[in-house]
């Protein structure tokens, strides 16, 4: 298994500015942001973890090709970039639905029935916490926990934050995206 | 940046600042709940009754009431609105004038705020986060320039180790200790990091600290840097919380535009820089080793201590890591001297509590206690008890700690005495749970959370962690017998004796906690119940 080295004191070493990239050969603008966010790095393999960040945003999801530019702008093995990108739940391997939708799962939305609101959109569109409908428009996912114990259940819709949700105001919501 | 500048600052928006403010929530709870529309609202309604030169609307951080948001507060008249709506706003200014507002009037009086001492939130609610201005005003960056100017390193860890702060990411292990062993260790290059990775389900201090009073936690760790010697620090934010991140960014390029960041702080030779570093969303991060992995760019892969951060830490270098909460205490401790902090808790357990008061309450949200307080003063005079029902069980520590029956309400909240009831102080959260609440299940879900969250480098962790949730989900269906019972209690003592790191060796507590005080629940669903009362028949 790999450990993580603790040797990347000298970071003078990896700070050698090489000749700025000129981007990926399929000319994909998308990757300039990851190149920008390396740059001002300079290269250093801590900043991984920014970078996948910009690339799931720039991309919405992590592809093999984007895996594979990202090792080799910072000089790791594709195995460590790999290891990394599966190790956080953040992170997505496959494509997701055009909406997402992200069930609050800790422990105040569990005690007021956050549970039910997931387990009422799994089966109503016959899917699993994590998938995708068939139709590619949405995908249901999971939050440990968003913080916003104060008015569970909390569910998000595309980035916003829906209070005090029940299965019947989440239903209409995402029935609402499908139309 | 001097003194008087600091001070011409301070006066400058003291002046600025309009005889009535008008303070509206736009945290993340209350966002939720449309705040920023009120807030517009009431920007316009204030233009639109030409008070412009009395009254201002501002944006404030937390106000602690997040069930009943987005809240809104009149100062200095102390009037509280509830669950306000983009209507109320034209009225709410009209009442300034001697009009009716039509929104729900709070009551300051309640318990619920009556009975809270703020140190960490003390200005939670009262100020703009946005602006560096209002921190200062408020007194911010006054604490930095004194042990900068007035203390040597070492009396700054003196004064930390007096006031008897106990790390309050839910260890509790001394502050003042921690620094004075990175005060000592040897090296050019030494590290501060703040963990701000609050991944425990049902608590969310440290998520409103950072977007209430964001400069608060900059200003402790620029104290913790100039005490111990380091002089780059880090903030590891889950990525869960992008308003946080988004006010974190803000603060640290105000305090460097203001040269409260940076180099030469204060005219001295101390430089202090904080950059900022997203999780992914894994748990695990929470463990300092395992954070300290993540911010090197790795997996968050935990390691056996010794040796310890403060010996070998980032990139092998000597790191002290606090907590948010921590960090937040020590402002407040430099300005108001070691004793008057010591003063205030229990003989072992200093200072105020933040906790994330949730569950099936009546009273949700955040409140800041002294140690000491019982658990049911905070449960049932703050919270104001379950609404139609009896309280159970209270969780605290998350996944960590442990369930307290109701019949321990009586037990004061402290590091210690927590511990003896088989639960935890954890980070802050406490969820309330009534008697329509499975213990069983709620112990399975915190197995659940445990199970999908181990990083799978030691086995007692990543099998026993599966292993007790296939026991819990086989005494559930009514399938078990005594066997599995006295097997899962087994399993519990092993994984907790041989895990890694706190992950593992705390997952059993939420089981271990209900075997202790709510056996009858397990026995009843076993095939050879013992106790008489009919099994259940799968």
């Amino acid at each position: 298994m790999a450990t993580v080295p603790t040797s990347r004191a000298d970071t003078t070493a990896a700070k050698k500015p090489k000749e700025a990239k000129k981007g990926h050969p399929s000319g994909d603008k998308r990757f300039k942001v990851l190149d920008i966010t390396m740059k001002r790095a300079q290269y250093r393999p801590d900043v991984l973890i920014e970078v996948l960040h910009k690339a799931q945003e720039a991309f919405g999801y992590l592809e093999e090709d984007v895996l594979l530019y990202v090792a080799r702008g910072l000089k790791l093995p594709l195995s460590r970039v790999y290891g990394v990108a599966t190790f956080y739940h953040l992170f997505s391997l496959k494509p997701g639905g055009t909406h997402t939708c992200v069930v609050c799962t800790g422990t105040a939305c569990y005690v007021k029935g956050g549970g039910q609101v997931l387990s009422a959109l799994e089966e109503h569109f016959g899917i699993q916490v994590g998938d995708t409908t068939p139709d590619g428009e949405m995908s249901l996912l999971s939050a440990r926990c968003l913080g916003a114990c104060g008015i569970a259940p909390a569910v998000v819709f595309d980035g916003t934050v829906a209070p005090k949700q029940t299965a019947e105001l989440a239903l209409e919501k995402v029935k609402g995206w499908m139309e | 940046m001097d003194l008087t500048e600091l001070q011409e600052i301070a006066e400058a928006e003291r002046q600025a600042q309009k005889s009535i403010r008008v303070h509206c929530c736009t945290s993340t709870g209350c966002q939720a709940a449309n705040s920023l529309g009120v807030k517009k609202n009431l920007e316009g309604a204030v233009k639109a009754a030409d008070l412009g030169d009395r009254v201002q609307v501002v944006g404030v951080g937390c106000m602690g009431f997040c069930g009943r948001g987005p809240l809104v507060e009149i100062d200095p008249q102390d009037k509280l609105y509830e669950e306000v709506t983009p209507d109320d706003a034209a009225s709410i200014i009209e009442s300034l004038n001697g009009g009716t507002a039509t929104a729900n009037e709070g009551d300051l009086n309640h318990p619920f705020f009556a009975r809270q001492m703020r140190i960490v939130r003390e200005t939670s609610g009262k100020i703009d986060p946005e602006r560096i201005e209002e921190y200062i005003a408020a007194g911010g960056y006054q604490s930095l320039y004194k042990v900068i100017h007035d203390m040597t390193p070492a009396e700054v860890v003196d004064q930390i180790s007096k006031s008897g702060l106990r790390g309050r990411g839910g260890g509790g292990y001394p502050t003042g200790l921690k620094w004075a062993t990175m005060a000592k260790m040897p090296g050019e290059q030494k590290y501060v990091i703040c963990n701000a990775d609050e991944g425990d389900p049902g608590a969310f201090m440290d998520r409103s600290v950072l977007e209430s009073d964001p400069h608060r936690v900059l200003e402790g760790m620029a104290i913790a840097g100039y005490a111990v010697g380091a002089t780059q620090a880090f903030i590891y934010v889950r990525a869960e919380y992008p308003l946080a991140i988004d006010r974190l960014q803000k603060a640290i390029k105000q305090a460097k535009r203001l040269s409260l960041l940076g180099s030469q702080i204060f005219g001295s030779p101390f430089d202090f820089k904080v950059d900022i570093r997203i999780g992914a969303g894994a748990f695990v991060c929470g463990e300092e080793t395992a954070l300290i992995a993540s911010v090197e760019g790795g997996r968050g892969l935990p390691r056996p201590r010794p040796p310890y951060p403060a010996q070998s830490g980032l990139w092998g270098c000597p790191t002290l890591i606090n907590n948010v909460e921590t960090f937040a205490n020590i402002a407040v401790i430099i300005r108001e001297g070691a004793e008057w902090y010591a003063n205030i808790g229990t003989e072992k357990s200093k200072g105020t509590k933040v906790f994330a008061l949730t569950g099936k309450i009546r009273n949700n949200g955040l409140i800041e206690v002294p140690m000491g307080i019982t658990l049911r003063e905070i449960v049932e005079e703050m919270g104001g008890g379950v609404p139609d029902g009896e309280v159970k069980a209270v969780q605290t520590g998350g996944p960590s700690g442990g369930c307290i029956p109701a019949s321990l309400l009586d037990t004061p909240v402290d590091y210690d005495s927590l511990v003896t009831i088989g639960s935890m102080m954890g980070s802050g959260g406490m969820v309330v749970m009534d008697e329509t609440t499975s213990m069983i299940e709620v112990a399975q879900f915190y197995m659940e959370f445990c199970r999908g969250e181990t990083c799978g480098k030691c086995i007692p962790c990543r099998v026993g962690t599966v292993q007790m949730y296939q026991a819990l989900t086989k005494i559930l269906k009514g399938e078990a017998t005594m066997r599995d019972i006295e097997q899962l209690e087994q399993l519990c003592g092993m994984v907790k004796d041989t895990s890694l790191c706190g992950l593992g060796q705390t997952a059993p507590n939420p089981v271990m906690s209900t075997l202790r005080y709510f056996r009858d629940e397990y026995l009843v669903l076993l095939q050879d119940s013992p106790n008489g009362k009919v099994a259940v028949k799968s």
